[in-house]
């Protein structure tokens, strides 16, 4: 357990409520920064930085809870040191792209790791925020309960927002124990084998936290009980990986081979689609569900070609990393959806000052 | 009774105003799918807040999301407030009428589209049973998780409107970590997907602030939930505790030890005592608190599970454990915690039912908080208490025939939610704000929150004609408490578990 810090944070936060004030009277955008770590991703930065990293430190902790709050530019290796210090984690296992990764950067961006398909994603663990608008106004929604259904739950609504509904000053957010038991296992395995199989086991009562197929071979982590996972091991057979550790953290931090070099492309699909046939190489996760394409360069026509695939498919693709920003980095959005996002936009950020064009 | 008091003049401009909405309503519904008659309409005058009633104008019973499309053309061209209803199950009055409005029924829109094994996918219509997806996805040795305790009739248009949860929540989640995703037609008479059967979904999640909506945002005509592996088998520990602050330690100490329970429920005393003549579950009625708490998946991992937490409950100071040996025995210990509602009514000619949530290291402070109320507001008290998750369920007993009872319970259940938003939680966790909480909400939320939330609503539903004036209260309404209350023991649906 942490007391509640008693520092100059509330003059911080005035001083952010200040320069938005400002910025929204004057109409000037501002670009929300934290670390800096995932500068790359989305459409457009545009703005003079607010640098959150001021506002800092964790505000409470309760391991029996369940529950961490902090700042927004609080690190996420300062968390995840607290939390492994009393056996906890935030479950789904955020990438750091480096050292400086902030909390409120990764609930702004909610990017998930490989846990993602068995316990969830950013949204799904957090429990609260409070959200300074355009006007400058702190705004709490939600709170440090894991049952709460008092108003819209527009502390979810924040995961994946990319900054442009407005600054999320604080994340209240729901922890899990570390499992107690972990082991990787191999198979060589076809893409249309794997998929197949993996669809198959999670339909079953199996341990299985994170997959991944690349290049013939299929990766599986089993975590939980010590009895589960030495059952599900004995059942599903496969050949241990000493190194487990290491290879689920390339693939969180995309340290992996695979995300090196040329157009990345995040394609999210039902895990259930078949293999998707597409020029370029695929790294495969969550069960199916995540499927990295990597390819050389990448034109227009390419571009149509990989979203109009992925949306037959159910899904819908980001160019994720590399490549031309200019053929669209988001999925275009229905026009009715588009409708509600320009709305909300408006209603939280009046004069569109927070990460103009960051997301569409 | 907050039953509205009919107006002689506001009655005839209804009459009149029925008449001209029906007539454009028969234009896009066939005349099956209209009740207009009062004694037609009367069923769905209240939903299972009884205490609150308010006749409808007009009631439909669309059966495609064509029909429901054309209801909210005509309700937007003439301006008619739309109230939406599922099973009417719902604790907060959600689904409670509005005098010169239309209630949208999806009753009707009871189909399970596609039941897909491979994907452990259901498409459903929004009509259909929660635990009807269950039953029909059993043959593939999988289920939906959110088990809300009114499962056998609550509908999964309810559930996405309240984001129900149920007794295993903290393990598996709620509706919104179980839902793919929302078909709904907006008040435009625009069909918006939101999310998908990927894992995610482009842009902003507006699935998220979707789900727990109240039915404010949009009419669902279909869902994809997410369907899970049955576990293979479960058991329970029913522990005893000489203190109730001593049985919250225990939990503590389960959860710091890295297990998370598939259930865990926590009764006072004076639920126990309310309960044991009732239900005969074998509580131990001399203890302070009782704890249940249940394992699940296979059979070696219970086996590990219940192993490590007689452990900690024992460490913890238990002073009875008894661990399930048989499913008749695990059932049977649970009845007495899901009977806990019935019970109250049996021992008590009226009961409030609260349900707030705190951070459950402030449990003990709450329950003696709750205990000094007994004594100033004169009437007794049980608690039944989700304990994993911190939702509290408070059970004001009192009779409603001794003149100003009702007063002082009304009362008194407005200090406990007070007292649950002073220590860090909210005024309702799972039964929603409806009409009932709706002026409580101004003692957790500030005026520009309030006004976030209006803004929300606009930004779905800017012509603000669906389920108006609920679970948001507009700042002039800041002054009243309204609380669930039931008369004569009675639940609407009294047959149904309550927890």
């Amino acid at each position: 357990m942490t007391e509640p810090l008693k520092d100059s944070s509330t003059d911080i936060a005035a001083q952010f409520g200040a320069r938005i004030r400002a910025a929204t009277a004057a109409g000037k955008p501002l670009r929300l920064r934290g670390g800096g770590t995932k500068d790359w991703y989305g459409q457009e930065l545009d703005g003079d930085v607010l640098d959150t990293r001021t506002y800092s430190g964790i505000v409470s902790y309760e391991p029996t809870e369940l529950v961490i709050t902090a700042r927004c530019g609080t690190p996420l290796a300062e968390i995840e040191a607290l939390l492994a210090r009393h056996n906890q984690m935030l479950a789904f296992e955020p990438p750091r792209f480096g050292a400086e990764s902030t909390i409120g950067g990764v609930v702004a961006s909610a990017l998930s790791g490989p846990r993602r398909a068995s316990a969830g994603a950013v949204r799904d663990f957090v429990l609260g925020a409070v959200l300074m608008d355009g006007r400058g106004e702190g705004l709490r929604f939600g709170g440090q309960v894991m049952k709460n259904v008092a108003g819209y739950d527009v502390s979810r609504l924040l995961a994946g927002s990319l900054g442009t509904l407005g600054l999320i000053l604080e994340v209240s957010l729901k922890v899990l124990p570390v499992p107690v038991g972990e082991t990787s296992l191999r198979f060589d395995m076809s893409e249309i084998d794997a998929l197949t199989r993996l669809n198959e086991w999670a339909g079953q009562p199996l341990p299985i936290s994170a997959s991944c197929w690349h290049r013939g071979v299929l990766t599986l982590r089993l975590s939980g009980a010590e009895a589960a996972v030495i059952a599900a091991r004995q059942r599903l057979g496969g050949e241990a990986l000493d190194d487990g550790v290491a290879f689920w953290t390339s693939l969180r931090d995309q340290s992996h081979d695979h995300f090196g070099g040329g157009a990345l492309w995040r394609l999210s699909v039902p895990p259930a689609a078949s293999a998707i046939i597409l020029r370029g190489e695929q790294l495969i996760e969550w069960g199916g569900a995540q499927r990295w394409l990597k390819v050389d360069d990448c034109d227009a026509g390419q571009a149509a070609g990989i979203r109009s695939a992925v949306a037959a498919a159910g899904g819908h693709a980001t160019l994720f990393r590399g490549g031309d920003k200019r053929l669209g980095v988001f999925h275009p959005l229905a026009p009715a959806v588009a409708k509600i996002h320009e709305r909300l936009k408006q209603s939280f950020d009046p004069a569109g000052i927070f990460n103009p064009g960051r997301m569409y | 009774m907050n039953t509205a008091i009919p107006d002689p003049g506001l009655l005839a401009d209804i009459a009149a105003r029925r008449e001209q909405v029906a007539a454009a309503l028969r234009h896009v519904l066939p005349s099956s799918a209209i009740l207009s008659a009062p004694e037609d309409t009367r069923p769905y005058e209240c939903d299972g807040l009884a205490a609150y009633r308010q006749l409808p104008m007009i009631v439909v019973l669309p059966d495609s999301e064509a029909q429901i499309v054309a209801v909210l053309g005509v309700c937007r061209e003439l301006n008619v407030p739309i109230v939406p209803r599922g099973a009417g199950t719902g604790l907060s009055g959600g689904a409670m009428p509005i005098a010169d409005g239309v209630v949208l029924s999806t009753a009707r829109l009871n189909r399970i589209v596609r039941m897909d094994a491979y994907s452990r996918t259901a498409v459903v219509q929004p009509g259909v049973r929660n635990l009807a997806i269950s039953e029909a996805a059993a043959q593939h040795r999988l289920y939906y998780a959110p088990d809300p305790s009114s499962q056998i009739a609550c509908t999964i248009g309810g559930n996405v409107a309240e984001n129900s949860g149920g007794v295993h929540c903290l393990k598996y989640g709620l509706t919104v970590h179980n839902v793919l995703r929302v078909r709904m037609v907006t008040i435009d008479g625009a069909v918006v997907e939101l999310g998908g059967e990927a894992l995610d979904a482009p842009g902003l999640d507006l699935l998220s602030v979707f789900i727990g909506s109240e039915g404010m945002l949009g009419i669902v005509t279909e869902v994809t939930v997410k369907l899970v592996p049955k576990p293979a088998t479960a058991r329970v520990i029913m522990a005893s505790f000489d203190q109730v602050v001593a049985g919250c330690e225990a939990v503590a100490a389960l959860i710091a030890a890295g297990i998370i329970p598939a259930g865990l429920e926590m009764m006072d005393q004076t639920s126990s005592r309310m309960v044991e003549p009732f239900v005969r579950a074998g509580y131990d009625t001399n203890a302070a608190a009782i704890l249940l708490c249940e394992a699940d998946g296979t059979a070696e991992e219970v086996e590990e599970e219940i192993a490590r937490m007689s452990a900690v409950l024992q460490t913890a100071g238990a002073s009875a454990i008894a661990v399930s040996q048989s499913e008749a025995e695990r059932l049977k210990f649970w009845s007495g915690r899901k009977n806990a509602f019935p019970a109250a009514g049996r021992i008590s000619p009226d009961y409030y039912c609260m349900d707030g949530t705190i951070p459950r290291k402030r449990l003990g402070e709450v329950l003696t908080g709750i205990a000094q109320m007994e004594t100033r507001y004169g009437l007794r008290c049980a608690n039944v208490f989700h304990a994993g998750d911190g939702n509290l369920h408070p059970l004001i007993l009192f009779n409603a025939n001794i003149p100003d009872e009702f007063e002082r319970a009304e009362a008194f259940g407005a200090e406990i939610l007070a007292l649950c938003v002073a220590v860090g939680g909210t005024i309702t966790g799972e039964h929603g704000v409806g009409i009932e909480k709706i002026d409580s909400m101004c003692v957790q939320f500030a005026p520009s929150e309030l006004a976030a939330f209006f803004s929300v609503k606009r930004a779905f539903d800017p012509a603000g004609l669906l389920n108006p004036d609920k679970a948001i209260p507009t700042l002039n309404r800041c002054a009243e408490f309204g609380k669930m209350r039931v008369s004569g023991g009675a639940l609407p649906f009294a047959h149904l578990p309550r927890f």
